[in-house]
């Protein structure tokens, strides 16, 4: 029992595309994805040539992903970014250690220049010398009070999320509407539509302010 | 007897293999004398290979949300789900996207 790819390739299909319920195979739903990927970009005006992005990046799944996708469509496209992989080490011996080495394999696989911060660098602090600081970690305890993470499912695409939708989600809605959080120093039109607004409401404001003084 | 037998390969990854000894692929063989729906290698899974929290892996008699199936490298979506009556040979991946961004 298979399914052919509704590309009409002539290969068998290997998944069902959640966005859109097209059975495709590997190629034609790589194509695909990374198409329309590009086609916001170019839509939405996201990048000037020249610009140079950094990929904020956690080692995990998602933004492995956005990594491969951005340097990929770079090269492909000519978009002629700089992009860098930017990754925060907090100090936690055993977590962030791990997945700092899957960044650096982002960083050889993809070819792109990796820059660590430290929270040492930062603040001078690392978390470990924290918990030292403040006692044994397993003498930490949270309130009853403290709010604590919920895993839920995401309401849009089903996964597994601590956020409400998760942060898949809110990329791909910001990409769809070309509000990318990707971008260094970037502003989004509608980042500027709001400042444009509370720029004539603080206005309108002393306006009236002058007016009830007399 | 029948004598015969239904060979899988299971894996389990993205974490998943936490849940089974750290193993992430292994070779099992299934009494091929009845018909194997995905339903029931779940079942097998639970009473046989499962070392922890079943809860974390199985979630009313399908897998957790936020695992992927994939039987011979195609998502069990195109192959019906639970439905699927499994194979000599089929190779079966559970991987786990439950690890966060
Ligand atoms: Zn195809
Ligand atoms: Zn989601």
């Amino acid at each position: 029992m298979s399914t052919a790819c509704k590309s009409k390739c002539g290969n068998r299909a290997v998944l069902k595309r959640p966005k859109t319920g097209d059975a495709l195979c590997k190629e034609c739903f790589f194509l695909a994805f990374e198409t329309e990927i590009h086609n916001t970009i170019v839509e939405n005006k996201l990048f000037k040539n020249g610009d140079r992005v950094a990929i904020a990046a956690s080692g995990g799944k998602d933004s492995t992903v956005l990594a491969y996708v951005l340097a990929h469509l770079n090269r492909k496209y000519n978009y002629g970014l700089n992009l860098v992989l930017l990754s925060i080490d907090e100090g936690i011996t055993g977590y962030r250690d791990d997945s700092l080495e899957t960044v650096k394999r982002n960083r050889d696989d993809y070819g792109l220049p990796l820059k660590i911060l430290s929270y040492e660098e930062l603040y001078g602090w690392t978390m470990d010398k924290i918990v030292a600081q403040i006692g044994r970690s397993e003498a930490l305890a949270f309130k009853d009070t403290t709010k604590k993470v919920v895993r839920g499912i995401c309401s849009k695409c089903g996964f597994v999320s601590s956020q409400q939708p998760c942060k898949a989600c809110v990329l791909l809605e910001g990409l769809n509407r070309g509000l990318p959080k990707l971008g260094i120093g970037k502003k989004s039109k509608g980042d500027r539509m709001i400042a444009q607004q509370n720029k004539e409401l603080a206005l309108k404001e002393r306006a009236n302010l002058v007016k009830n003084d007399f | 007897m029948g004598g015969t037998d239904l060979p899988l390969v299971l894996e389990f990854g993205g974490g998943a293999e936490l849940l089974f000894d750290n193993v992430k692929k292994r070779q099992v063989t299934l009494d091929g004398s009845k018909t194997w729906k995905i339903k029931e290698l779940l079942g097998w899974i639970r009473d046989n290979l499962l070392r922890e929290r079943p809860e974390l892996f199985l979630q009313n008699d399908s897998v957790r949300p936020g695992i992927l199936v994939l039987v011979n490298d195609a998502d069990w979506e195109l192959l019906g789900e639970l439905e699927y009556e499994l194979q000599p040979n089929d190779n079966v991946l559970f991987i786990s996207t439950l690890h966060g961004g």
